[in-house]
């Protein structure tokens, strides 16, 4: 027990007879009983008519967006490395329904934090419009013949996602003991505490009582038990290793007779190796002296359809990194010709490694069809259509790539003979 | 960029490899992510690097997370496309009104909504310079070339801190994913940005600025001043206000420390010819062919001026000074209405200036000489 102060002196900030200021009274009584200091304590609000309470607390205070409090305060628990701190996040029927996935995912996570839901079952703020949590039946101003939904049933959620500790309580009497033992809990916890807003809820509601509505509505008035307790969060934990290391650098070992920049494009099939034979070049060339890029072009669908790669070697500095119309176009498969046929009947110039089994369309390029598929399979086709304008072509060694693929995992899988062949 | 051969230490990378190198060298030790393409990369680069990573469970989740950890004094990065930047874009103000320092990556794609997620774009720009409701900026950096990749994330992450506010790193999908030969000599030492903790007896007053109209910061983490934190329209107590004078003095503060600072973290690339009339100006991707197409109007005898600017936003002076020098601009960038000619210009325009844009391939240098030439 302290007698530290958690509220200033004066009166609360709502309408008279509100449970708001029930829940408020009763969470310093929680947090005295627990002992706290009340800079120990954040206390993150959400929107509703519960967050203009922060001005009232001598804690340190939050006040978010409608909705997002729970994950916010997620934030804050695991930026703190303070067990002593404790995390309170006051949140309406309101915020709880457009908040419900962070509530629902900081339970399953087991953030630490307690989520005291201000449960009046209706939009206070705005008119009394119903949220998800208002009871079937339940009036509102806009809803007088009554709300013809179920509302959530919080606490069972949580408790299936992950709670630690549960309670549903009616915002009547001394709900201290409550509170403390959420406040009390390591991980997550939810109270979920019972009001009829005083405002649009009664006078909509004449002569209705809390228990009996609570009750009629079928929501229990209980701890819940915890179904699947989480204690734990889903940290990635990283290794601390330098990105930029000179375990990156790829030694000139080789020289190249280019002078200035070629264009290669080469495409295919996902699956087939293009990216990974597109690299092999690409690190071939850097060996030999020569400035290299290279990007690839999929579908967000990575293991199917086309897979193409744009490959620049220059003896000089490369500022753009496109291609407008390659001086080499590589195609493997049916896959990469219909990607690429716009490109082929584009070309005004330059030469065209096509497999023989297709029909490159009319264009002023050269083609030249080679057998890539046939001698190299689907899977090594790509690989095997470099080392064939390497070894033709010879503007780069050919032991500069003969050189990349034997550093390569590849070269254990792959035979280098049929590789060389032309 | 210049390259010498001496001591010249060549790798293949991509940028975003150095983006997160070279932001966890600036200090920023937390990233928050949530999977999209064309970001994934940095996404992977962060579980090996960041001294902590987390998989939050979407975008806005991203945000409060890292507002959540800005308010304990962490600095926040995360990595996102347009989809995930417009789930965002409440929470961006959420931070911008709290003032806190965190750095977002938006790696342009091709839109609208999904569009194409694996062909870059230059198109939001303009999404960034409305995101802040009310007409404030988030100071916006846009990445040029592999070499900006380490040396605007620590600007960035100096702006973040020294003016408490959420800041926006533009790039693009042939940015970040594109393999180069690199020389990695050229990487600059990168200092460790701190955040400075308010550290006087006096009462704290969470939003009293400073003579730089930025106010001290302190964490959660510590009990020996109270804290407040708030997104809605506030005192300098952080207490939510109406419309009092000092909560709207505020707010209009929020906008000014933004402004005021500019010059600070303006930076821009200019490579003007005196005798030039035409000026070529881009920024982003489009760089770097606005950089190979005035060089080959140069070495065809063209004399032509080049302005790169890598702070978009909010819009520094000196650029107006640069383009009221010519007669003809022509702004390169990948969208379709010329977002940055018309901050730039206005909808109006000026006579004289011209764009050259397109989507879903990439500005040629071609394309920029033919509008030169016209």
């Amino acid at each position: 027990m302290s007698t530290a102060k958690f509220l200033v002196d004066g009166e609360l900030p709502f309408c008279k007879e509100c449970g708001h200021s029930l829940v408020t009274r009763n969470c310093e009584r929680a947090l005295t009983k627990l002992g706290y200091n009340p800079l120990d304590v954040i206390l993150v609000t959400d929107i509703g008519c519960h967050g203009i309470v922060d001005k009232s607390f001598l804690t340190h205070t939050v006040h978010g967006l409608h909705g997002r409090s729970v994950a916010l305060a997620g934030g804050i628990s695991l930026g703190m490395s303070k067990p002593e701190k404790k995390v309170i996040v006051f949140i309406g029927d309101g915020g709880a329904t457009i908040g419900m996935q962070h509530i629902i995912g900081a339970a399953h996570l087991g953030l630490n934090m307690t989520v005291v839901v201000h449960n009046n079952m209706l939009y206070g703020m705005t008119g009394g419009q119903p949220s998800e949590f208002t009871p079937c039946g339940f009036k509102t101003p806009i809803l007088p013949e009554g709300n013809q939904n179920e509302g959530y049933d919080i606490c069972k959620l949580v408790s299936a996602a992950g709670s630690s500790f549960t309670e549903r309580v009616l915002g009547i009497g001394d709900i201290s003991d409550s509170l403390a033992a959420a406040f009390s809990t390591k991980g997550f916890s939810l109270i979920e505490v019972m009001e009829i807003c005083t405002v649009y809820g009664i006078k909509s509601n004449p002569g209705l009582k809390l228990s009996s509505l609570v009750k009629k509505a079928g929501l229990e008035v209980k701890v819940f038990e915890s179904i699947n307790r989480h204690r734990s969060h889903s940290f990635i934990k990283p290794t601390d290793s330098d990105l930029c290391s000179d375990n990156l650098l790829i030694k000139k070992k080789f020289d190249s007779s280019l002078k200035g920049r070629l264009a290669i494009s080469i495409a295919g099939s996902a699956g087939e190796g293009v990216q990974s034979a597109a690299e092999f070049l690409a690190k071939a060339a850097i060996k030999s002296g020569l400035h290299v890029t290279k990007k690839g072009s999929y579908p967000v669908t990575v293991g199917v359809g086309f897979s193409a790669a744009d490959i620049i070697i220059s003896s000089e500095q490369i500022n753009f990194t496109g291609i407008s119309e390659p001086d080499i176009l590589i195609i493997t498969s049916p896959d990469g010709l219909s990607y690429i046929r716009t490109i082929i009947t584009g070309m005004n110039k330059g030469k065209i490694l096509i497999d023989d089994q297709l029909e490159a369309p009319v264009t002023r390029a050269e083609i030249i069809k080679v057998p890539f598929r046939n001698r190299a399979g689907e899977k090594s086709c790509s690989l095997y259509s470099i080392f064939w304008f390497v070894n033709t072509f010879k503007i780069i060694p050919v032991e500069a790539i003969l050189q990349v693929f034997l550093e390569n995992k590849i070269s254990e899988n792959v035979s280098i003979e049929k590789m060389m062949e032309l | 960029m210049q390259e010498t051969n001496k001591k010249r230490k060549t790798a293949f990378i991509d940028g975003s490899r150095l983006i997160t190198e070279s932001c966890v060298r600036a200090g920023a030790d937390i990233f928050i992510g949530y999977p999209i393409t064309p970001a994934d990369l940095l996404y992977k680069y962060a579980v090996k690097r960041y001294l902590r990573m987390m998989a939050a469970p979407d975008e806005i989740t991203v945000l409060q997370w890292m507002s959540g950890f800005a308010t304990t004094g962490h600095i926040p990065v995360t990595a996102t496309s347009f989809p995930g930047y417009a789930l965002m874009i409440e929470s961006v103000n959420m931070a911008f009104m709290m003032e806190l320092p965190m750095v977002i990556i938006l790696v342009q794609r091709l839109g609208p909504a999904t569009g194409t997620a694996t062909i870059g774009a230059m198109g939001d720009l303009a999404v960034v310079n409305g995101t802040i409701s009310g007409g404030s900026h988030l100071p916006t950096f846009a990445i040029s070339n592999l070499k900006d990749c380490w040396d605007l994330p620590p600007r960035a992450i100096e702006t973040a801190i020294k003016l408490r506010t959420p800041v926006v790193l533009l790039t693009s999908k042939e940015m970040i994913m594109t393999l180069c030969s690199f020389d990695l000599s050229l990487l600059e030492n990168i200092s460790k940005k701190q955040i400075m903790m308010y550290d006087n007896e006096e009462p704290y007053f969470p939003y009293k600025p400073d003579n730089n109209g930025v106010p001290s910061f302190l964490p959660f983490t510590q009990n020996k001043h109270q804290v407040r934190f708030n997104a809605s329209t506030h005192d300098i107590k952080g207490i939510l206000q109406n419309s009092s004078a000092e909560a709207i003095n505020n707010t209009r503060r929020l906008h000014n420390k933004i402004i005021n600072h500019l010059e600070s973290y303006t930076l821009y690339e200019s490579d003007e010819q005196s005798e030039a009339k035409t000026l070529v100006v881009s920024y982003d991707i489009a760089a770097q062919a606005a950089r190979e197409a005035v060089s080959e109007l140069r070495l065809k005898g063209k004399s032509v001026s080049l302005l790169i600017a890598k702070t978009m936003l909010p819009i520094p002076e000196v650029y107006m000074n640069i383009l009221s020098k010519y007669k003809k601009v022509v702004v390169a960038e990948e969208n379709l209405d010329g977002q940055f000619r018309q901050l730039l210009f206005g909808v109006a325009g000026r006579k004289g200036v011209s764009g050259v844009n397109g989507i879903a391939k990439m500005i040629t240098p071609e394309a920029i000489i033919t509008e030169v030439l016209k």
